[in-house]
């Protein structure tokens, strides 16, 4: 039973961990229908970002609480300068072409942006714990859960029911999921499909920058990381199908369960259960759990 | 006119002059010795490892350079000639690792590499090394394999291996634990990882026949996140935690830990946690069983050399040495010894490799962290005392500190030179000298 329990637990805490990081990579892939490799940067300048303002708070000894948002703040905002920065800078003059030529150019501005976090912090590794001591832990049988673990599963939930909300009952959302199912028809119909790219863009990077700020707390913030994540984000997203927020967030919770199950019961699976699920998961639906009907055009 | 001529003459006898004294000057400095050293200088592995073993081939070259390095090394750079270092990133593939090193053997003509931490990195270059006849010494990497699996000419590795980290561990948890009877492992999946909790493991079995191993965990290299990993733990009744992380996952897996309380039930074995002591602080539970790889940092015995290099190490970069900046001045250390041995065995001419690397065989010389013996792999793989202690956090010195020190003697921890580390622990550890 304690069993049980560890791997329902376990399996949504990584589930919301991989919803935070996908969330942002299948909205822009959704509408842009880019494979975004500098995703991973969003992640790792958050991450970033956000154990600087953890210094910048702690040092002052200001309140836990106030720290945590301080540190999401400071990194949705380097997302949102990032975000302005490549899209108007780069992506725009390569709208249109190759999905490749768009894969291999976001690819570039990764690899560059990697030097970039050397150029500013160097290349120490940073922590953010206090939010995570500070939120303390909950005891539940022999087994003890962070608060912290706690409110990521929170916060991934209550991000998912944002997005659903947004998408579904806002204007905006609307005009999202008209460019989503056919971008031609959409500009046809006077949606202006370039303004819709540049937000859906910047909020992706914001979001890519959030699930940084949150992870922080949790671990030793290192170059690399973000290379680490687009590998995770980019499995649940194929899972989930491409674009879906409701297959990220299918496709995260699978793969949180299934890892966690494979750990507390075949450890020596661990590394192939993710990408077995995901091969399973192809097998039956090439498009992954949630793709849409693509309309055949003439 | 006259004046022209006079001008003219007086210009050509300063120019001639200056030439003449240059070269004189050429003749009286030898030629600088080249030397590639590599290191993680980005990606995950650089803060914790790569950028201390720069900074401690960085300081110890320029004391070198400058004859201000203690006796017995107070000679300028190798035997008077002073050190080019030519840095290289071993970030990548094992593959843009060896195209490096053949960068630096083949374009740089550099006259010796030291460097590597991966021990992925060193059985790849190893070979090569050999194949290009270009003399390679190693600082980091802890794999037994590299002077187990065949006899090497070129490649030198004057640390430690990984076996006796983990004999070490064995030895001085069951001192401080006579009555364990349950353990558990978390490495990361990789040769390292797996080599580590395998010598730990059946040290055990010799030293403790009764314990037995529950929890075995390999989570993937550089994961982040290990909240099912301490679920596990936590659901076991293991009374220590056997541990060879290193870079962002040690750390990682001590500030999620912490928060939920594993320490209280098991104390952390790591083979490595001093690398990490002086940034993670009071968030390393008191009670941790600390490991360098060795007799470094804060295990490293009382020794002029140690106060020597521990200070020009605080001075230039605010923070103690950590292990890996033991590791690559006991390298650089170790080539020098070999280089002036074989340079005064030509009566102080610039020896070839061939010469350095029968000079390096078998050599001891004193270090930082004490005698280095190369008394394993045909004289090229080194042997040191080690030592084990616990960690507590000194609230009145705001400090780490690391007390409860046990040394064991070179010959305790480690293999006779005729035995491979498995053959040697699954024996029962033979020969010991405890």
């Amino acid at each position: 039973m304690l069993t049980a329990f560890a791997i329902f637990s376990d399996g949504l805490v990584y589930a919301a961990y991989l919803f935070l990081v996908a969330v942002g990579l299948t909205l822009i892939f959704g509408v842009m229908k880019i494979l975004n490799v500098t995703h991973g940067s969003f992640y790792a300048f958050g991450a970033y970002g956000a154990a600087t303002a953890a210094g910048v708070w702690y040092d002052r000894g200001l309140n836990d609480a106030g720290g945590l948002l301080f540190m999401v703040g400071l990194a949705m905002l380097i997302g949102l300068i990032i975000g302005i920065i490549l899209e108007r800078g780069i992506l725009r003059f390569v709208y249109g072409r190759d999905e490749v030529v768009v894969v291999l150019v976001t690819y570039a501005v990764f690899l560059i942006l990697e030097d970039v976090i050397v150029l500013i912090w160097g290349p120490r590794s940073y922590t953010a714990y206090q939010p995570m001591t500070a939120a303390g832990s909950i005891d539940i049988g022999d087994l003890t859960l962070s608060n912290y673990d706690i409110g990521l599963v929170v916060l991934a939930a209550a991000l998912a029911a944002c997005c659903y909300w947004a998408l579904k009952y806002t204007r905006y959302g609307r005009l999202l999921t008209v460019v989503i199912f056919d971008r031609e028809t959409a500009a046809a119909f006077g949606v202006n499909v370039r303004v819709l790219y540049t937000v859906t863009f910047i909020i992706g990077a914001m979001l890519g920058a959030l699930g940084g700020a949150v992870m922080a707390p949790k671990m030793s913030i290192t170059l690399g990381i973000g290379v680490e994540v687009i590998v995770l984000a980019f499995a649940v997203v194929a899972i989930g199908g491409m674009g879906s927020i409701e297959g990220a967030l299918i496709g995260a919770v699978l793969v949180g369960l299934a890892r966690a199950a494979a750990v507390h019961l075949v450890p020596q699976l661990e590394l192939f259960v993710i990408y077995a699920v995901m091969a399973l998961v192809l097998s039956f639906r090439p498009y992954g759990l949630f793709s849409q009907v693509q309309p055949r055009k003439i | 006119m006259k004046r022209l001529k006079w001008s003219l003459a007086l210009a050509a006898g300063l120019t001639a002059g200056s030439v003449v004294a240059a070269s004189a000057q050429q003749a009286a400095a030898p030629a600088p010795i080249k030397l590639g050293v590599v290191s993680f200088l980005s990606g995950p592995a650089a803060s914790p490892f790569g950028v201390p073993g720069r900074n401690g081939a960085e300081i110890l070259i320029e004391a070198l350079n400058s004859g201000k390095a203690p006796a017995p090394f107070d000679k300028v750079g190798f035997a008077g000639s002073k050190i080019e270092i030519k840095w290289v990133d071993e970030a990548g593939s094992t593959a843009q690792v060896v195209t490096e090193f053949r960068n630096l053997v083949q374009r740089d003509q550099v006259d010796a590499v030291v460097g590597y931490i991966s021990s992925g990195s060193c059985l790849a270059v190893t070979p090569v090394a050999d194949e290009l006849k270009a003399l390679t010494v190693y600082f980091d990497c802890g794999t037994p394999r590299v002077f187990e699996e065949k006899p090497r000419e070129y490649v030198f590795r004057p640390t430690s291996h990984a076996t006796m980290d983990n004999t070490g561990a064995a030895r001085y948890l069951i001192a401080k634990k006579k009555d364990i009877t349950l353990f558990s492992g978390i490495n990361q999946n990789y040769a390292w990882g797996q080599d580590s909790w395998k010598d730990f493991e059946a040290a055990m079995k010799v030293l403790a026949p009764k314990a037995q191993a529950d929890k075995v965990l390999f989570p993937k290299l550089f994961q982040g996140e290990f909240g099912a990993e301490i679920s596990t733990l936590l659901t076991s009744k293991s009374q220590a935690l056997h541990s060879s992380f290193w870079d962002g996952d040690q750390e990682s897996f001590i500030i999620q830990s912490g928060a939920r309380g594993l320490a209280n039930r098991m104390p952390y074995v790591g083979t490595t946690v001093e690398s990490a002591i002086w940034r993670l602080r009071d968030k390393i539970p008191d009670g941790t069983i600390v490991g360098a790889r060795g007799p470094h940092g804060p295990l490293a015995p009382d020794n002029a050399l140690n106060k020597w290099f521990h200070s020009i190490y605080m001075d230039r970069y605010g923070t103690p040495p950590t292990y890996p900046s033991y590791q690559m001045v006991i390298a650089v250390l170790g080539l020098k010894v070999a280089w002036e041995k074989a340079a005064a065995a030509k009566g102080g001419a610039k020896p070839t490799t061939d010469e350095v690397a029968k000079a390096f065989k078998g050599i001891e010389y004193d270090s930082p962290s004490g005698r280095v013996k190369m008394a394993l792999g045909n004289g090229h793989q080194g042997i040191q005392d080690t030592a084990y202690g616990t960690y507590r956090f000194n609230k009145q010195k705001n400090a780490p500190e690391v007390v409860d020190i046990v040394r064991y003697s070179a010959e305790c921890v480690n293999p006779p030179a005729d035995k491979t580390a498995e053959e040697w622990i699954k024996a029962g550890m033979p020969g010991a000298k405890c």
